[in-house]
């Protein structure tokens, strides 16, 4: 047995840099195209709102992991050489953007009717309506919810360690393939990912607590 | 390029993966079963008026929630040795999914039985029904009504999860396709595939789940 030391410390902690990385890079990504599929969803247009909601069904309704190994597979078929951490964040992406897209739509659907028909009877188009007068109130809405699953997207990048990415869970396995302490890394590991993910549930829960009570 | 997709081996290995997939069915129906009885259980523990139940409570649904499931089962899988329990890992899979899916049922139920207002058991109470009566028609049915979507779609996120116990390789869908992986080098075809088998599971336990919310829910509520 050996013992945990600053350098494993260190290494597990170059593990979380990409942990962060892989969460902001897929909820930045994946919120821009989320708006998108969010917008499909809510289109007038049969075949958009059919594809958007194709395309949310078959995200939520296979597992991440498959999600990773598909994309992460069929990016090397493409021809395309890219790294792996490029290859896991597009899968990341496209899995943000699905849950992202309910939920928006969710946010957009929950606003009234009348902010639609005020919009048109003011003689505002399309983007004006949706970026001035629908979308602030939809996202204000859906707040607590969008934080509620950055912490599902920051728990789902340690599936990134399956795939064989060096992030903070793979890091963990590493070091404890190393010192032969896995209750003592896995211990750490957790604290490390509880730490991340707490705060960020206790502001969603209490948005959703404020936002309740302002409806009220 | 000159890669061609050839899904003969995913066709050739049909059946093992399609008995992979029963066994995933098995880990996760399992998994819901043993999670619930923890919810119901936790539930209990959680609205105690002892601080002792109380707050451990609160802090297994705390960090549960807050950690990834792949550090919890490689956690469990490694500690239960310590406390001499050897279990094959499909067995330590079913405890960690239990384990999960238990500390997301506890906040999925206490939201439904705080959502039965205390005038209505009252109520129930001044028409005459006796305690029995009051809990199974008035507080369990409309609890169960109001928790049943989101505890079924919590339930379909289990199944999905199973997939993740393939890295303590427990016998399910995805580990037996590592496998034919390993095997064949057909890695694309392969979880290309498994993916459908999964959509197909997934598509198959909502069908199910709202033909039971028909069957059960059917009666109008004003």
């Amino acid at each position: 047995m050996a013992n945990i030391g600053v350098n494993e410390l260190l290494f597990l902690l170059q593990g979380l840099k990409w942990t962060i990385a892989l969460a902001a890079i897929g909820f930045v990504g994946g919120g821009i195209f989320g708006l998108g599929v969010a917008l499909m969803r809510v289109s007038t247009h049969a075949v958009l709102w059919r594809s958007g909601a194709a395309y949310i069904a078959v995200f939520q309704g296979t597992p991440l992991l498959m999600q990773l190994f598909v994309v992460y597979y069929g990016i090397g078929l493409l021809g395309v050489n890219v790294d792996a951490w490029i290859a896991v964040a597009i899968a990341f992406t496209l899995h943000t953007s699905a849950f992202l897209g309910e939920i928006w739509r969710g946010g957009i659907q929950s606003v009234p009717k009348g902010q639609t028909e005020a919009g048109k009877a003011l003689g505002l188009h399309y983007v004006s309506r949706m970026k001035d007068v629908i979308l602030p109130q939809a996202l204000k809405i859906s707040l607590p919810a969008t934080i509620g699953f950055l912490v599902q997207l920051v728990k789902g990048t340690s599936l990134a360690a399956i795939v064989g990415f060096v992030e903070l869970s793979r890091a963990g396995q590493i070091v404890s393939n190393q010192t032969f302490r896995p209750l003592m890394v896995f211990a750490i590991i957790g604290a490390i990912y509880f730490a991340l993910c707490w705060p960020l549930s206790l502001w969603g829960a209490s948005m959703e607590r404020r936002l309740a009570k302002a409806a009220r | 390029m000159g890669y061609v997709l050839d899904f003969s081996v995913v066709y050739q290995r049909l059946p093992e993966l399609l008995l992979a997939a029963l066994s995933t069915v098995g880990l996760a129906v399992a998994g819901m079963s043993l999670a619930t009885l923890i919810g119901i259980l936790g539930v209990l523990t959680r609205t105690s008026k002892s601080r002792i139940l109380r707050i451990p409570t609160i802090a297994f649904v705390e960090v549960i929630r807050n950690t990834p499931f792949l550090v919890q089962i490689f956690f469990i899988f490694f500690a239960l040795p310590q406390f001499g329990i050897r279990l094959n890992p499909t067995a330590t899979a079913i405890i960690a999914l239990a384990v999960n899916g238990g500390a997301y049922a506890i906040e999925i139920i206490r939201g439904g039985v705080e959502s039965i207002g205390k005038g209505q058991i009252e109520a129930g109470f001044a028409l005459g029904l006796h305690k029995g009566q009051v809990f199974r028609h008035i507080v369990l049915k409309p609890a169960f009504r109001a928790i049943y979507p989101s505890l079924t779609s919590q339930f379909i996120m289990l199944t999905l999860t199973t997939s993740v116990c393939t890295s303590i390789a427990a016998y399910e869908l995805t580990s037996v396709a590592q496998r034919i992986e390993s095997d064949t080098f057909r890695s694309f075809e392969v979880y290309f595939s498994i993916t459908l088998i999964y959509l197909a599971i997934s598509g198959l336990m909502m069908t199910l789940f709202s033909a039971i919310s028909r069957l059960l829910f059917s009666y109008p509520v004003r």
